[in-house]
């Protein structure tokens, strides 16, 4: 079996393994989801219901809200490897590091997505927005959801290292993911009509940040967790 | 198959081992007595790669584990059974072993085939394989751990207090398996205060205190009147 096909049995593996966990345990499904929606009612709230400024911020919005909610779902994605010796067991299992972190990412992307899922029928029934270019959301929420996922998964391991997960992670993670904010926002701002921006400009630059924090991920992850 | 030499490593700050000398040769089963905070957790940490040594050399299985990539390469060629499980709570213990044949390496059918070995060897039963792990007894726990590291066949054996959580029978398959390993040319290293059960196993002590090793030549231990392991008589 080639090199290649070896990494991808692992990212597989591992992947597989904590959707499973997550399925089993739902802590996505009955925590993190009510949290996001409840950060969307909140906003609402703060903004006084008023639909002409809820649409105007929604993009905006609905992004604070899938950050917040994704440091919980990250968080809980790092400690699997702090329960129990499973972090000491996988550094004993030969898995290389650059799976067990493309696996990991991998997971929380297909979590995160859920998440997004989920928080634009929250945008469309409680601010009653109306999405104008489908696949624009999409593909934006797509390379938006790789670079939150490859972000987290590295500051989650590294969080974890330090011994401080449950207060260090939003410290070290939020500014490392401001300018995928800045770019998540003005990408859904066209896809929403909020306002006339450039929305598949926005989405090209957050691929290429999508792209670099997933290579300085995998290059980073194994001096975190093998030593 | 493991050497050390003024081997020193640090638990934060604190010097855990301080200096020790040590060779084990291929084959044997050596057991590593001392009181609570002598160091044999933090040695057999050593000799798995799991901590870097920050003076002295360590070599272990022709691996010189002061170097990061040697550290990386022993660790697949050691089992450690430590104080944790290294299982999932949420996932079965079918689960558990499967994940972990394949972070081994193993194909499908090869993980599968060992599996069913290893789980028969424990007496991990049918009724057990679907159940999630939290809902395990300690020494359910210990026997499935133990398999799956038995599915590894690694060449090196470090067994941390393997005893502990486990009623009479599991004890029993415990020594039956340290038999299996050294019978099929495997060499085990055990810390245990259960010094009469371990010593019917093995004919050489190293006793540590304070970080190092006070007595490395062991104490001469009559041979064991023992039953001969499963392993044994197949064999």
């Amino acid at each position: 079996m080639s090199a290649l096909r070896v990494v991808l049995r692992d990212i597989r593996l591992v992947a597989a393994r904590d959707l499973r966990i997550e399925a089993r345990a739902r802590v996505v499904v009955d925590q993190v989801l009510p949290f996001a929606v409840l950060v969307l009612v909140l906003f609402g709230f703060a903004l006084d219901a008023d639909h002409r400024t809820l649409r105007t911020f929604a993009p905006g919005l609905f992004w604070v809200a899938v950050l917040l909610s994704a440091l919980l779902a990250v968080q809980r994605s790092a400690t699997l490897d702090a329960a129990d010796g499973t972090g000491d067991a996988l550094r004993m299992s030969g898995l290389p590091p650059v799976a067990r972190y493309l696996g990991r990412a991998a997971a929380v992307l297909v979590q995160l997505l859920v998440l997004e899922a989920v928080l634009v029928g929250g945008l469309v029934v409680l601010y009653g927005v109306s999405v104008e270019d489908w696949l624009l959301l999409g593909v934006a929420g797509l390379v938006a959801g790789v670079a939150v996922a490859a972000a987290g998964t590295l500051y989650g391991a590294l969080a974890l290292g330090l011994g401080a997960r449950d207060t260090l992670l939003p410290v070290l993670v939020l500014p490392v993911l401001a300018p995928v904010l800045i770019g998540a926002t003005r990408a859904f701002d066209d896809a929403l009509g909020s306002a006339a921006v450039d929305g598949w400009a926005w989405t090209g630059l957050l691929a290429i940040a999508a792209l670099v924090l997933t290579v300085v991920g995998a290059s980073a992850h194994g001096a975190l967790v093998e030593d | 198959m493991v050497e050390l030499r003024a081997a020193v490593a640090l638990l934060g700050r604190f010097p855990a081992l301080s200096g020790v000398d040590l060779t084990i040769h291929a084959g044997e089963t050596v057991l590593l007595r001392g009181p609570n905070g002598a160091g044999k957790t933090t040695l057999l940490h050593l000799c798995a790669g799991l901590l870097r040594p920050e003076s002295g050399s360590v070599q272990v299985l022709d691996h010189d584990l002061t170097d990061g990539a040697g550290r990386r390469s022993v660790r697949r060629r050691v089992a450690l059974l430590g104080h944790t499980t290294g299982l999932y709570e949420d996932l079965t213990v079918g689960e558990n072993l499967r994940f972990w044949a394949r972070a081994a390496g193993l194909s499908t059918v090869d993980a599968d085939r060992r599996l069913d070995d290893a789980r028969k060897r424990l007496e991990v039963s049918d009724r057990l394989v679907d159940q999630p792990v939290h809902t395990l007894s300690a020494g359910q726990r210990r026997r499935t751990s133990l398999a799956a590291l038995l599915a590894r066949r690694p060449d090196l054996w470090l067994l941390d207090e393997p005893h502990a959580g486990l009623d009479q029978s599991g004890r029993d398959l415990v020594d039956g398996l340290i038999g299996d390993a050294v019978a099929a040319g495997g060499t085990v290293v055990v810390s245990s205060h259960e010094l009469d059960r371990v010593a019917a196993l093995s004919p050489r002590m190293v006793t540590l205190a304070g970080g190092a090793v006070v007595d490395g030549s062991g104490v001469d231990v009559p041979p064991p009147v023992t039953e001969p392991s499963i392993g044994q008589e197949d064999s």
